[in-house]
């Protein structure tokens, strides 16, 4: 029962630091003494801190390299946005924070159903394919965005003749319909939501800090309970030994769907909340670059350390923006992060030579040894 | 080292085999019909026929590279077999894979060992019961009442395992960090939680002392009069084979060239042969 | 007709460019079992390379080649054995993060040092160009010469692997590493060697990607790189002649698919034959059964 309690002791650490977080950001909005800048940055730091989080689970927990991430959050971003617009005219659902938490759910549904389509084929294969398959359907999701145009058609009050009674008519209302047309350009009557290669433009931003939060919080629920169960056993043991594990009767192919689904659905959440958090968003904000970026963020925090992503998420959003001077070396810094650590903690040489200068000491690198 | 005379009396039965007396009127667990694999045109095993029964400790023997662990890996269905068939519990495993072979009730431990080492001995254990005590991925998640029950019961059960072994104290440790001897212990304990009816053994005794391997031994014997389950095991340390096994079928060349309790075994000529100079070898 | 004949020789001359590159990923991963994701970039510093020395220096074409291939022979050798060389008994996950982390360092020190604005290369190699049927349809003289470079280096490295005792050497690492050692074989210095040869043939296809396509900047290379190791999945992982086939099958697929069913999906379609190869025939079209021990 020991263990049991160092975990739960672990992940109760990780709650209370999101939510002292949260305490003193929401004082210091309060209190006026948080920066324009700073204000910006934080729907983009629940975001990315969910993104990280997420992949954290295939990379870390499931052991797949997944570098097609922000594609589920493309998928999310969009999904959520359009859901937004019909919400808002179809359903005259006027309440920021329903339509936004239903939006973060349709959000979430759609990336996972991508995430099953691509789960499919994806998870029959293994290390360096499995990566590289996943980077190509980020890639064809982009380029699918690309040719997406997506539209509002009006809704318009219509007088219908009683079929029995010809010189009565029925008055009757017609919705706001969602019209998805795939490389044509869409009736230039009707309110375009997604424009191809513009992207979705015109965008009600309704993403607040709050939700954000609430978001990280429901995503550390979900991924630190699916840890700490049969599940979530199932999974690493699948990752620390395939064999083994199908040998102990475990389905490997359910389980790893079952993480990067769970992952996908995240990502897609996290995309909804990024989506509406943007006037005009296109789909190259959802490039490789951006995969790579929350990679960073999973690498630096340690791989399989979920409280380590949250602090690398946090930090890596914040210090670019603070260190204006030096957002033209942001991109080569992460290069150079993700080789140090990976040397720091991969190769034996070096990592004999840390232990020299830096004795005994407990470092996150042990976590990335365990993936 | 005590040589434990097997006191059962072993009787043939239709597929060139035989299985001991008291199993005779029970569907044999296992059952293999000219089971073979070919791997590049090369047969690692051929023509193997093999029946195990109830309750039967069975070993098999062979000079290294005789084509042993391939035997298990076809049983268990890490290999789909070029001909021939395998019956487990009297079901035909054609086209099956590993994950239902061991739902039929097949569990094995492996030569080289193969522990989920950064987790824990209980999480171990925990894995080998995924199957027996179940509860969904949402009750997980959300922590619902089933939840509760199934990590409750999955801990005592796990605990009830280990002490088969005397290993309950161990639970909180990482796997990995256990001596050698304790994760082969380890490796049988995952194994009978996936609740098997026949128990495949590669090399068990591999690394322990003779200490260890003669308690190992009447652990064996405990474990199938306990779970009332069949024990198949991989063995060189002839001590372990002869002693404890009732029925022990020789493998050479991927072809078996003896059948027979140890007796029959030691004293037959083939089996010599094969083994010459190599008697000594542990 | 001579449309499609068009679209084919087009087709066929990125492919020869895919086919050249892939080789470089072909090579390293049958020799060290790794994804060489930064081998795309190092296709753009070899045109960047030839760039400079044509533009800046006023060095004829061959020599601004032939510095190219030098610069990243360097620097694939250099690559290898501070990135990926301490990383040899480390988990894929390991070296494939390293390798995205190696593109990302070259693309951005490129992005540093010549900036972001795409430089228009100016095609090296000037010999004319052949007109058929009646003008109806011309073929380029750089279509002409990668057509060319790809056949020769495709027999000069068959022959390479096949007769050099260096050659001989690559092929028994890819085989054994171990074994290969036992036999006295320096495991690292031949595969020091396949890096330079395939950064090597990068920078030829660096050259020969931006006289065909002349916009150059820091990503140019992280595209047609994915595409080569889709192309040498294809034709077969570690499979020399797998690589050529697969590099023309792929270079035609998206020429055709961008002609005649959407330019957006170009590249959708490229990633498409990959997951359906990788589905269907794991071992690509060459490539041969590798079997996990238990």
């Amino acid at each position: 029962m020991k263990k049991l309690n160092k975990t739960t002791k672990s992940n109760f650490i990780t709650y209370a630091i999101v939510i002292l977080a949260f305490i003193i950001c929401q004082s210091l909005i309060s209190a006026g003494s948080m920066t324009r800048s700073l204000k910006g940055q934080l729907v983009p730091i629940c975001v990315y801190i969910v993104m990280a989080v997420s992949l954290n689970l295939t990379v870390g927990i499931s052991g797949e390299l997944s570098l097609g991430h922000a594609g589920f959050m493309s998928v999310g971003a969009f999904a959520g946005i359009v859901f937004s617009a019909w919400a808002q005219a179809a359903l005259g659902i006027e309440n920021t924070i329903v339509r936004l938490l239903l939006c973060m759910v349709i959000g979430g549904i759609f990336a996972g159903i991508a995430g099953v389509l691509i789960g499919i084929p994806v998870l029959r294969l293994r290390g360096d394919y499995l990566a590289i398959v996943t980077l190509a359907f980020g890639e064809i999701i982009r380029n699918v965005f690309n040719c997406l145009y997506i539209s509002l058609i009006p809704g318009s009050v219509q007088y219908v003749a009683d079929a029995a009674n010809p010189e009565v008519f029925t008055k009757t209302q017609v919705l706001d319909r969602l019209n998805i047309a795939f490389n044509t350009t869409p009736n230039a009557d009707w309110n375009i939501i997604v424009n191809g290669p513009a992207g979705a433009t015109g965008v009600t931003k309704i993403a607040t800090f709050t939700v954000g939060f609430a978001l990280i919080l429901f995503t550390l629920v979900v991924v630190l309970n699916l840890i700490n169960s049969r599940s979530g056993r199932a999974i690493m043991a699948i990752r620390d030994n395939r064999i083994a594990a199908e040998s102990m009767g475990i389905n490997v192919t359910k389980y790893k769907m079952m993480a990067f689904v769970t992952s996908a659905v995240l990502a897609g959440m996290a995309g909804a909340l990024y989506g509406l958090n943007y006037s005009t968003v296109t789909a190259s904000k959802f490039k490789f670059d951006t995969s790579i970026t929350v990679l960073v963020f999973v690498v630096l925090g340690g791989i399989g350390n979920i409280r380590g992503s949250i602090i690398a998420a946090t930090l890596l959003t914040v210090l670019p923006e603070m260190l204006r001077a030096f957002s033209d070396y942001r991109m080569l810094i992460y290069a150079i992060v993700l080789i140090v650590v990976m040397l720091a903690t991969n190769s034996p040489q070096i990592r004999q030579l840390v232990e020299r200068i830096i004795p005994k000491r407990r470092k996150a690198g042990k976590e990335g040894e365990a993936a | 080292m005590t040589q434990r005379k097997s006191t059962t009396r072993m009787v043939p039965v239709p597929s060139h085999s035989i299985v001991p007396e008291r199993d005779v009127d029970k569907r044999p667990v296992l059952e293999t019909r000219h089971l073979g694999i070919e791997f590049g045109g090369l047969k690692a095993v051929e023509d193997f026929n093999l029946t195990i029964g109830r309750t039967e400790i069975a070993g098999l023997i062979g000079p290294n590279g005789a084509g042993k662990t391939t035997v298990f890996n076809l049983l268990t269905k890490v290999y789909q077999p070029t001909t021939g068939t395998v019956l487990i519990d009297g079901k035909d495993t054609a086209g099956m894979n590993t994950v239902q072979a061991n739902k039929l009730g097949i569990a094995r431990t492996f030569q080289n060992i193969r522990l989920f080492s950064n987790m824990t001995v209980e999480d171990n254990v925990r894995i080998g019961l995924h199957n027996q005590i179940r509860y969904g991925m949402f009750s997980g998640i959300f922590r619902l009442p089933s939840f509760w029950s199934g990590e409750k019961r999955q801990h005592e059960q796990a605990l009830d395992l280990l002490s088969i072994f005397d290993m309950q104290d161990m639970a909180a440790m990482k796997a990995g960090s256990l001596p050698y001897g304790a994760q082969r212990r380890l490796e049988i304990v995952r194994a009978l939680a996936t609740n098997p009816s026949l128990l495949l053994l590669d090399e068990p005794a591999a690394g322990m002392n003779p200490h260890e391997t003669e308690e190992l031994m009447e652990n064996i014997i405990k474990i199938r009069d306990k779970f009332q389950i069949a024990v198949m095991l991989i063995e060189h340390d002839m001590n372990l084979v002869m002693g404890i096994c009732e029925g022990i079928c020789v493998l050479n060349y991927g072809r078996i060239i003896a059948k027979g309790t140890a007796d029959e075994i030691q004293s037959n000529p083939v089996v010599i042969e094969a083994y010459l100079g190599k008697r000594k070898e542990d | 007709m001579t449309l499609f004949l068009s679209y084919l020789i087009n087709g066929i001359s990125l492919g020869s460019v895919y086919a050249i590159i892939a080789l470089g990923y072909t090579m390293v991963y049958g020799i060290a079992k790794m994804l060489n994701f930064a081998h795309g970039d190092v296709i753009m510093i070899g045109a960047y390379i030839s760039f400079c020395a044509t533009q800046y220096m006023g060095m004829p074409a061959i020599v601004s080649v032939l510095m190219a291939m030098a610069v990243c022979t360097v620097l694939g050798i250099v690559i290898e054995g501070l990135a990926y060389r301490p990383l040899r008994q480390a988990a894929s996950l390991a070296v494939l993060i390293t390798a995205i982390g190696v593109s990302y360092f070259l693309q951005n020190m490129a992005l540093l040092i010549w900036g972001a604005n795409p430089k228009s290369f100016s095609s090296v190699f000037d010999v004319g160009s052949i007109s058929l049927f009646s003008g109806k349809l011309l073929i380029s003289s750089e279509t002409i010469l990668t057509v060319l470079a790809n056949i020769v280096i495709m027999i000069a490295l068959t022959l390479f692997t096949g007769k050099t005792k260096i050659g001989k050497a690559m092929r028994a690492v890819s085989e054994d590493k171990g074994a290969a050692e036992l036999m006295g074989i320096n495991v690292n210095a031949t595969i020091s060697m396949t890096f330079a040869i395939g950064s090597a043939l990068a920078a030829i296809a660096g050259v020969l990607l931006c006289s065909a396509y002349p916009t150059l900047q820091p990503t140019t290379g992280s595209m047609p790189g994915i595409k080569a190791f889709t192309a040498a999945v294809f034709g077969g992982i570690g499979s020399i002649p797998g690589a050529m086939i697969g590099g023309l099958l792929l270079g035609v697929i998206e020429i055709l698919g961008k002609a005649y069913v959407s330019t957006e999906l170009g590249d959708a379609f490229v990633f498409a034959v990959l997951i359906v190869v990788l589905l269907v025939k794991p071992t690509g079209l060459l490539g041969k059964q590798v079997h996990e021990k238990v």
